[in-house]
């Protein structure tokens, strides 16, 4: 009931850009009469037709409520469902589709947890441990966890290149350490952080972990039980996948002993009018009607992905970056935002004192769509003491001609601010 | 279809690159921020009024070419403008920069340079951010202004 993708398994040096760029119908456009260079990956992926037909099939063919029909659609759109939930198991290697959770985002996945995980375990006085170079998805729900709770949110500092300095996470650590809530990858800059380390460092006072996935699943592969991570989220719309789903895994007996999240339908195995028994896992986290079709589309998008193998991408993608790089540091004024050694496709930067946001405009002018701002991690830019940077994050399906046109894009604001 | 040029026309450069009554102003009796969460752009208005009229007026902060130069140009206009006057032409320069009314380029004068923004409905805010802040001002508002 999924299509099968047609993109076949490459190798890095039979990549085939083209091949993969006629999957995606958006990226065959012009805007203001320039073509389209779709630079703003880390915001959300563009999406390949298997996703687009998947969902279209499903609304078409057989949308259906799931879990409690009797009929012949019901049936299949369950089946769907529950079969993409079998992939995302696959994907993340966990151990059992029961740690596989639908929620609306990584933003949901981790209030998820802060809530449910975190007001049965943490009381006054414990301590919770994430980074300078969280997006603000993976800061709010423990400041707003702290205030309820009476804990104490500390954080891990960056050194310049926008890298944890991980001597300062080791002495943030101590029995008090109930959690510790770390970016896989840094949608601000594009460090890959050593969450290994972190994980285990943690694991040796005690703490749980969360790793936030968002930016990483769609560059490298994340095997939670490798990792042994407590719980990993990420989100469907980064990963060429619909927007409004995504995934929290968490450990079985974990999430075996956490209180429901939110109450309703489909969580419930028997409700009078004084009281409620609990649902199984995982639905006892997937309370009303889900996002059925997201769910079903984000089963074609790791199909997708799983299709032209993540480590031949990632490597185009560095070799994308690196030549990004070059060409940048031939910009005088251009200044790079974000020097991590291990570091994912993005080229965060500022240009002598033009404004990020005049950099967005006049480059959208050209056709070139990027982010500028903040990326939702003030404590990033307060770190470098800059407002705002103007990002450009590149996926597979990106061209060295489209870092020519970014370049090229970029000396004409240098033209327009004179 | 727009040519950039139509937004970051010569005046507005130039304003960016060098505004105008930037800074604090000392002897000011009115002080308001503004700020603006969505792109982070921030400035404080000083304004010294006597009676009923903007006697001196200035601003700092930080943001965008079209916020810092819409704020020059704004305070270049409203030196010696009597309040119901700057609350005229604060219509007038919103009309200018969000509707299709035939604007009063005469009494706009070089705010007129900031037209070209109606066509980039996502930077319009940067423009009006100082004018906001007037606005509040003017009514007696003394919590700072966020474009919403």
């Amino acid at each position: 009931m999924n299509n099968q993708n047609t993109a076949a398994k490459l190798n890095a040096s039979t990549f085939d850009v083209e091949k993969i760029r006629a999957d995606f119908p958006i990226l065959q456009q012009h805007v203001n009469g320039k073509p389209l260079v779709y630079l703003d990956n880390a915001a959300t992926a563009q999406k390949p037709k298997q996703v687009i037909e998947t969902l279209d099939t499903y609304y078409r063919e057989y949308n259906s409520n799931i879990h409690r029909g009797v009929h012949t659609l019901s049936q299949k759109a369950t089946d769907a469902y529950e079969s993409a939930r079998e992939k995302v198991k696959t994907f993340l290697n966990a151990n059992s589709s029961k740690e596989i959770i639908f929620t609306r985002g990584a933003t949901e996945a981790i209030n998820l947890v802060a809530q449910s995980f975190g007001r049965d375990t943490i009381s006054v006085g414990d301590e919770i441990i994430i980074t300078e170079l969280e997006h603000h998805s993976n800061i709010v729900p423990w400041q707003l966890l702290c205030e309820q709770t009476g804990a104490t949110l500390r954080y891990i500092p960056i050194n310049d290149a926008g890298e944890l300095i991980l001597e300062e996470y080791e002495k943030l650590l101590n029995k008090k350490t109930s959690i510790v809530a770390v970016g896989h990858i840094s949608n601000a800059l594009g460090t890959i952080n050593p969450i290994k380390t972190i994980i285990d460092k943690a694991h040796a006072v005690g703490a749980k972990v969360l790793i936030d996935g968002a930016q990483a699943v769609p560059h490298t592969k994340a095997d939670v039980q490798e990792l042994d991570c407590d719980f990993y989220v990420f989100s469907g719309h980064k990963l060429f996948g619909p927007t409004g789903i995504g995934v929290l895994y968490g450990k079985e007996a974990l999430l075996d002993a956490m209180p429901p999240y939110q109450g309703g339908g489909d969580m419930i195995q028997t409700v009078s009018m004084t009281k409620s028994t609990f649902n199984a896992l995982p639905h006892k986290f997937e309370a009303g009607t889900p996002h059925i079709a997201g769910v079903i589309g984000l089963g074609a998008a790791i199909d997708y992905v799983n299709a032209i193998d993540i480590d031949v991408t990632a490597q185009y993608e560095n070799e994308l970056l690196d030549y990004a790089n070059e060409q940048a540091a031939q910009i005088t004024d251009l200044n790079f935002v974000g020097t991590a050694q291990n570091k994912t496709s993005i080229l965060s930067f500022t240009l002598g004192r033009i404004h990020p946001h005049d950099i967005g405009t006049i480059l959208d002018g050209e056709g070139v769509a990027i982010r500028a701002g903040h990326h939702c991690a003030m404590p990033v830019m307060e770190r470098f003491e800059i407002p705002a940077t103007a990002r450009a994050s590149f996926a597979f399906y990106n061209t060295r001609e489209e870092v020519d046109a970014l370049i090229q894009a970029i000396d004409k604001c240098i033209m327009v601010f004179g | 279809m727009f040519d950039i040029k139509d937004l970051y026309q010569e005046v507005i450069v130039d304003h960016n690159r060098s505004p105008r009554n930037f800074g604090k102003l000392d002897d000011a009796n009115k002080t308001l921020e503004g700020f603006n969460p969505l792109c982070g752009d921030k400035l404080t208005l000083y304004l010294k009024t006597e009676d009923d009229t903007i006697k001196d007026i200035s601003f700092d902060g930080s943001g965008c070419a079209i916020s810092v130069a819409s704020a020059s140009l704004m305070t270049e206009a409203m030196k010696g403008k009597s309040m119901q006057e700057a609350e005229k032409l604060f219509n007038e320069f919103h009309d200018l920069i969000t509707t299709d009314k035939e604007a009063d380029l005469e009494e706009l004068g070089k705010l007129a340079a900031l037209a070209g923004v109606k066509a980039y409905p996502a930077r319009v805010k940067c423009a009006s951010l100082c004018w906001h802040t007037l606005h509040s001002v003017i009514e007696g508002g003394t919590s700072p202004v966020h474009t919403e």
